[in-house]
């Protein structure tokens, strides 16, 4: 092998590794960046991203696409987060009010411990389905940017509105849910 | 002889790594995990999840649990994430092979360069000219060279 040719090797190797450095970084910016949030902020009804994880009520899985059908209220939340503890109580009046009308509730426990979890749901005898993200799986495809966080979903599985941060009262819920009961 | 100062010398060396398994600190481990919401070492968080992992990890410490228990405890609620070194197995092994790679990979390269070089230049021996010199630009040399002559 000559020089020359021992120098465009080195060349081609080097454009390969930079082009492979930058399609990790747009990967890796594209993972962080939820279309979710962009399409909402955009005003539009994008598509609520798809998962099945663990009940914490021990009935198995949920899977969310089996919800098509019914508007789901889906709660993020921790044990730890302060702010959850006030809301809870809220959504889950507004649980015994909506269950009857068509409307679920589910809340996502993310980045906790099982235990605490299941603590926390029976100290304020929440009764609606929750699952567990301890890994937090869910929280970039939805654009979680903190704990509580509630997104409003339409029958057809569409995302029509969200409230970051706690739901302040039953008529914020109330407003949420009707939004994702109207015809889109 | 010998043999013998290095068996010493290996179980000097491992004597301390057993111990932190057997029995770790919470210092050590709080160095050795990440909190899953501000992704810094718990350490030097004081998140809540970050405080509700301490108190995990002083419990399990009390409760006799090794080191790899209760990293493994954690993983099984938080993902591998919360490990601040990625383990040496699976997708993660890539981050540990890569830096290798790509030394080893730019060894391989100084190395062929270097051997080419010093053949390039061929010993002692003059070069030889590709094509002779124009015979105005050889005149020209001569008499500048002339100049210099004593």
């Amino acid at each position: 092998m000559t020089l020359a040719r021992l120098r465009l090797a080195a060349q081609v190797l080097a454009v390969v590794i930079v082009v492979a450095l930058f399609g990790l970084l747009a990967w890796k910016l594209t993972q962080g960046e939820s279309e979710v949030t962009a399409q909402l902020d955009r005003g539009g009804s994008p598509a609520a991203p798809a998962f099945t994880l663990e009940r914490l009520d021990g009935k198995g899985e949920l899977e969310f696409a089996s919800l098509r059908g019914k508007a789901v209220v889906l709660n993020f939340w921790a044990s730890w987060c302060g702010p959850c503890k006030d809301e809870t109580p809220l959504l889950q009046e507004g649980w015994k009010r909506w269950q009857d009308k068509g409307v679920v509730f589910v809340g996502v426990d993310v980045k906790d411990f099982r235990g605490d979890a299941r603590a926390f749901l029976a100290r304020y005898g929440v009764t609606y389905p929750n699952v567990y993200d301890g890994k937090g799986s869910t929280v970039g495809r939805y654009g979680v940017t903190g704990f509580p966080e509630t997104y409003f979903v339409d029958a057809a599985g569409n995302v029509r509105s969200r409230i970051a941060g706690p739901v302040e009262d039953a008529a914020e819920l109330d407003a949420g849910i009707e939004r994702a009961l109207a015809p889109a | 002889m010998r043999l013998v100062a290095l068996a010493l010398a290996a179980l000097v060396l491992a004597a301390p790594a057993a111990a932190s398994e057997e029995r770790p600190t919470a210092a050590e481990l709080e160095s050795e995990l990440v909190c899953p919401v501000c992704e810094s070492t718990l350490d030097t968080s004081n998140a809540p999840v970050a405080l509700r992992m301490k108190a995990f990890i002083r419990a399990r410490i009390a409760a006799g649990d090794t080191k790899s228990e209760i990293k493994a405890a954690l993983v099984d609620q938080f993902g591998s994430s919360v490990l601040a070194v990625p383990p040496k197995r699976g997708f993660e092994l890539i981050a540990w092979l890569l830096p290798l790679a790509g030394l080893a990979l730019g060894v391989v390269a100084v190395g062929l360069l270097a051997w080419h070089w010093s053949r390039g230049r061929g010993g002692d021996e003059p070069p030889e000219a590709d094509t002779p010199l124009d015979p105005a630009l050889e005149r020209r040399l001569d008499d500048e060279l002339a100049r210099f002559d004593p």
